[in-house]
């Protein structure tokens, strides 16, 4: 396996607070204009507490995984137009319902194909392995994307602690659903709680990220406090939020989006500008962020991770198994 | 209602219906000058569903103007609004249309035809905006005088047709789960069911009538 190494992120390259903490300033004129009836649900987001200044600090290595070419996105837009759909299918629902979440106390289950079964609490898993920065790029499946600071460290370190039987082929990752902290809305039409998956040498692979913080500090609740998983080179919806359970599994595990839309959301779900989503052309993205005649980007096959990933899946028809 | 009013209440609807595109307009010049985030962390979106909604909106208020003026002989003067709400409609939806040939399709026609060939959304908001441009076309006066009343009338009706495609366009837009498309339908709905409830209505006063 080819891992390429570029030069290491200069803390210079990501954008500092000052320059993203007035963001939604535009809602205010918005409303000032008085036309608050035609950007109605904008408007409702000036009144929220931004509630990320007392955010906990990590302490990073810096990752030779690292993209160095790409500014990040702004903190601000990270954090404030996600999915989260537990919180609600808007895409800044995820800021403004977050806060009923209680990330302490919180533990991680692993069961199934195990040596035996473990609970790892949240502070261990923080102190299991050395924190690295690694900026990502995101794509969502609906043709947006980010580059992404996140911090964490790879999911295979994770993954040898829990000491997995040769016979597991695949892992499973399973959501926080609870109706008292979220708001697990109905229409979204999702059977909780929130199930993905991953073949075993696709979570084995060192760009798979165990994340735990964002801009060098903690995640906010709404990017999926307090432990995630980031898989880079698949659709965002692969990449699980807010995690109690990880099961190892020997076949294919069910999952959420594939469940409910196989046609839409294959299992493996890699970024592949040529598969289009039945409803809108994989082929570019817009970049959140970006001014409008700049946002259309195209999308990279493995969403530019081509050279570290490919070989996964030699041999594969990703037309089929999209 | 006085010829003043008349001339006041235009201009009112003038501006609510122009000020949320100079709104847009100035939002866009600010967020390619001085401040990126002037229309929020997805501009094109942005820009993609104000024009959207603002047509359907503005489609749902045209198509209203005549039940709400069937309630009451003292709403007639409303009729003299329907035209300057219909083209505003119009103007919205060619936004929109702009909106996707620039940002999404980038002036592509294989990217249109491709679109066109494998998406129902777009083929339901491209008939939605064919629909609307004889409507447009015949909006004036002397449209009506060389079709006739009668015939103008028939053909208008295809304003109905077009809301429905937009909404029908609206919901297969949008990702499962989302239900925003609602609130616009329901008042769809609403003003498709008032059509033959007012029209029974007025047909028995008017036999009542008769009668006496």
């Amino acid at each position: 396996m080819l891992i390429r190494t570029g030069t290491e992120i200069q803390s210079s390259e990501i954008t500092p607070r000052e320059t993203y903490v007035n963001r939604r300033a535009f809602m205010a004129a918005a409303a000032a204009a008085g036309i608050a009836a035609a950007a109605g649900e904008r408007a409702m987001r000036l009144a929220e507490p931004r509630g990320v200044e007392a955010a906990e600090k990590l302490a990073l290595v810096r990752s030779p995984l690292s993209l160095t070419g790409d500014t990040p996105t702004p903190y601000e837009d990270i954090t404030h137009y996600n999915n989260f759909y537990e919180f609600g299918v808007d895409k800044g629902d995820p800021a403004r319902n977050a806060g009923t979440l209680k990330t302490r106390p919180w533990t991680v289950q692993v069961e199934g194909l195990v040596k035996q079964k473990k609970t790892f609490d949240i502070d261990t898993l923080l102190k299991l392995k050395p924190m690295e920065e690694r900026v990502y790029r995101f794509r969502c499946v609906e043709a947006w994307s980010m580059v992404i600071p996140w911090a964490g460290y790879s999911l295979s370190e994770f993954i040898n602690a829990c000491e997995p039987l040769p016979s597991a082929k695949f892992i499973e990752f399973i959501s926080l659903a609870d109706g008292k902290q979220e708001k697990l809305p109905y229409e979204a039409g999702i059977s909780w709680p929130y199930q993905e998956g991953l073949r075993m040498d696709e979570a084995m692979h060192p760009l798979t990220l165990l994340t735990f913080g964002l801009y060098g500090e903690v995640l906010p609740n709404q990017d999926g406090a307090p432990v995630r998983v980031v898989v880079p080179w698949k659709y965002g919806f692969k990449s699980a939020k807010s995690i109690v359970k990880v099961k190892f599994v020997k076949s294919q595990p069910a999952t959420t989006w594939n469940d409910m839309s196989p046609q839409e959301y294959g299992f493996y779900s890699n970024v592949n500008p040529t598969v289009d989503h039945p409803r809108w052309s994989q082929k570019t993205e817009r970049r959140i962020g970006f001014p409008i005649f700049r946002q259309r980007q195209p999308t990279l096959m493995f969403n530019g991770y081509s050279d570290q990933v490919a070989s996964l899946y030699a041999g594969m028809d990703l037309k089929k198994n999209y | 209602m006085s010829r003043r009013w008349i001339i006041a209440l235009k201009v009112v609807a003038h501006a609510a219906c122009l000020g949320p595109v100079i709104w847009l307009l100035w939002r866009l010049y600010l967020s390619v000058t001085t401040d990126p985030g002037a229309l929020g962390p997805d501009p094109t979106h942005t820009v993609t569903f104000f024009t959207g909604r603002g047509t359907l909106r503005l489609l749902v208020i045209t198509l209203a103007v005549t039940p709400v003026r069937r309630l009451s002989p003292k709403l007639s003067w409303l009729v003299r609004f329907r035209r300057m709400l219909g083209l505003y409609a119009f103007f919205y939806a060619c936004l929109h249309l702009l909106t996707y040939l620039w940002l999404y399709a980038g002036w592509s026609w294989a990217a249109i035809v491709d679109d066109i060939s494998r998406r129902r959304f777009i083929v339901a908001g491209v008939a939605a905006w064919l629909m609307l441009v004889p409507l447009a076309l015949t909006s004036t006066a002397w449209s009506i005088r060389k079709l006739g009343g009668k015939n103008w009338n028939r053909l208008h009706w295809l304003t109905y047709a077009a809301a429905i495609s937009g909404v029908v366009h609206y919901w297969w837009g949008v990702k499962s789960g989302v239900k925003t498309p609602l609130a616009i339908t329901v008042v769809l709905a609403v003003l498709l069911a008032a059509r033959p409830v007012l029209a029974a209505r007025q047909r028995s006063g008017h036999n009542a009538r008769q009668a006496a």
